[in-house]
């Protein structure tokens, strides 16, 4: 990764520009051209070190969500997340060690959407979901602080 | 700007601004809209807390954070605002939210997440929170990924969404 990418990851996380020609803003500040930094971007999301440029929304304001879980036979598994990944509201969706093995996040426009989405991924995925709603975030979303070797 | 058109242009952005020269003119565009109500509206959102962060969206796994854990925590209930607030501090920990115990098989109401280069860092930088903030007292859980199936963004706007469905939205190239 060079350096350019690197200033993307660190200063650009948070505070895009929103202006008319944002990438011509990020290449005054970081002394690279225009065009130098919209393929910078465009080599990180090719790489699959970012995956977008753009919001991240407010659970609670954008919609409804929740964290779900499935206990699943091991030997099912990459099938029934196949199953689950199908539903367009589902966006994250990991394989964790524990008893509740596959843990995926789930999204709708409304909490009554959440809820028929819930049931449809049950039946489709064939066992049954554990929802866990955020009560309450701890959390301020700064971006992740990269480590650079 | 009406309800339609800000719905339309949450699912325009959800997955990313295009990179072209004047990305919000592009979605302007092809949204039938003006450059400048599109970044008005980004503003506004911003201000309101309806996005919470807006920039560049990193996959920690391919930039070497290879280790990614949900921690798990009992905390009773007189106590889990102060421990979502100290595990918050932490450096390492990259989420911390309260959510309900679902009994009798899952016990726990407060998770964190931390991703580390590697298994043996993580699990250093847990014993480190655990003793820096006096935590040992708590059960906790630590759930290794194993496979990432499926990562992206929120997708709250849906070809599904009831004031959408009659309106087609153009899918531009989108980062």
């Amino acid at each position: 990764m060079n350096l350019l990418e690197q200033q993307l990851i660190d200063e650009y996380q948070k505070g895009l520009p929103v202006c008319s020609r944002p990438y011509l803003e990020m290449g005054n500040r970081l002394g690279a051209s225009e065009s130098e930094v919209v393929s910078a971007l465009a080599r990180l999301k090719e790489n699959g070190m970012l995956s977008r440029i753009g919001p991240v929304f407010n659970h609670k304001k954008a919609g409804a969500s929740t964290l779900a879980a499935m206990a699943v036979p091991e030997d099912e598994l990459a099938a029934v997340a196949e199953r689950v990944n199908a539903f367009e509201g589902v966006n994250h969706n990991y394989a964790r060690e524990h008893k509740f093995n596959l843990w995926f996040v789930v999204t709708a426009p409304d909490q009554g959407q959440l809820q028929t989405a819930l049931k449809e991924i049950e039946l489709s995925g064939g066992y049954k979901v554990m929802s866990l709603p955020m009560v309450k975030s701890h959390f301020i979303d700064l971006g992740f602080k990269v480590k650079w070797q | 700007m009406d309800e339609i058109s800000q719905l339309r242009l949450r699912k325009a952005i959800q997955n990313g601004l295009p990179l072209t020269q004047q990305p919000y003119l592009t979605l302007a565009q092809e949204l039938g809209l003006t450059e400048d109500q599109v970044m008005q509206t980004i503003n506004d959102w911003q201000d309101d807390g309806m996005i919470k962060r807006f920039g560049l969206v990193v996959k920690h796994h391919t930039l070497g954070y290879k280790a990614n854990a949900m921690v798990v925590w009992d905390i009773p209930a007189d106590k889990v605002d102060e421990v979502g607030e100290l595990l918050s501090l932490c450096d390492a920990v990259t989420l911390c939210y309260q959510r309900p115990r679902q009994l009798p098989e899952w016990n726990y109401n407060l998770f964190s997440m931390i991703h580390g280069q590697d298994r043996d860092t993580v699990l250093q930088q847990l014993a480190d929170i655990i003793e820096q903030n006096g935590l040992s007292g708590f059960r906790n859980d630590v759930l290794f990924s194993y496979k990432l199936f499926k990562q992206c963004g929120g997708q709250y706007v849906q070809a599904s969404t009831e004031k959408l469905s009659k309106s087609s939205v153009s899918q531009g190239a989108t980062l």
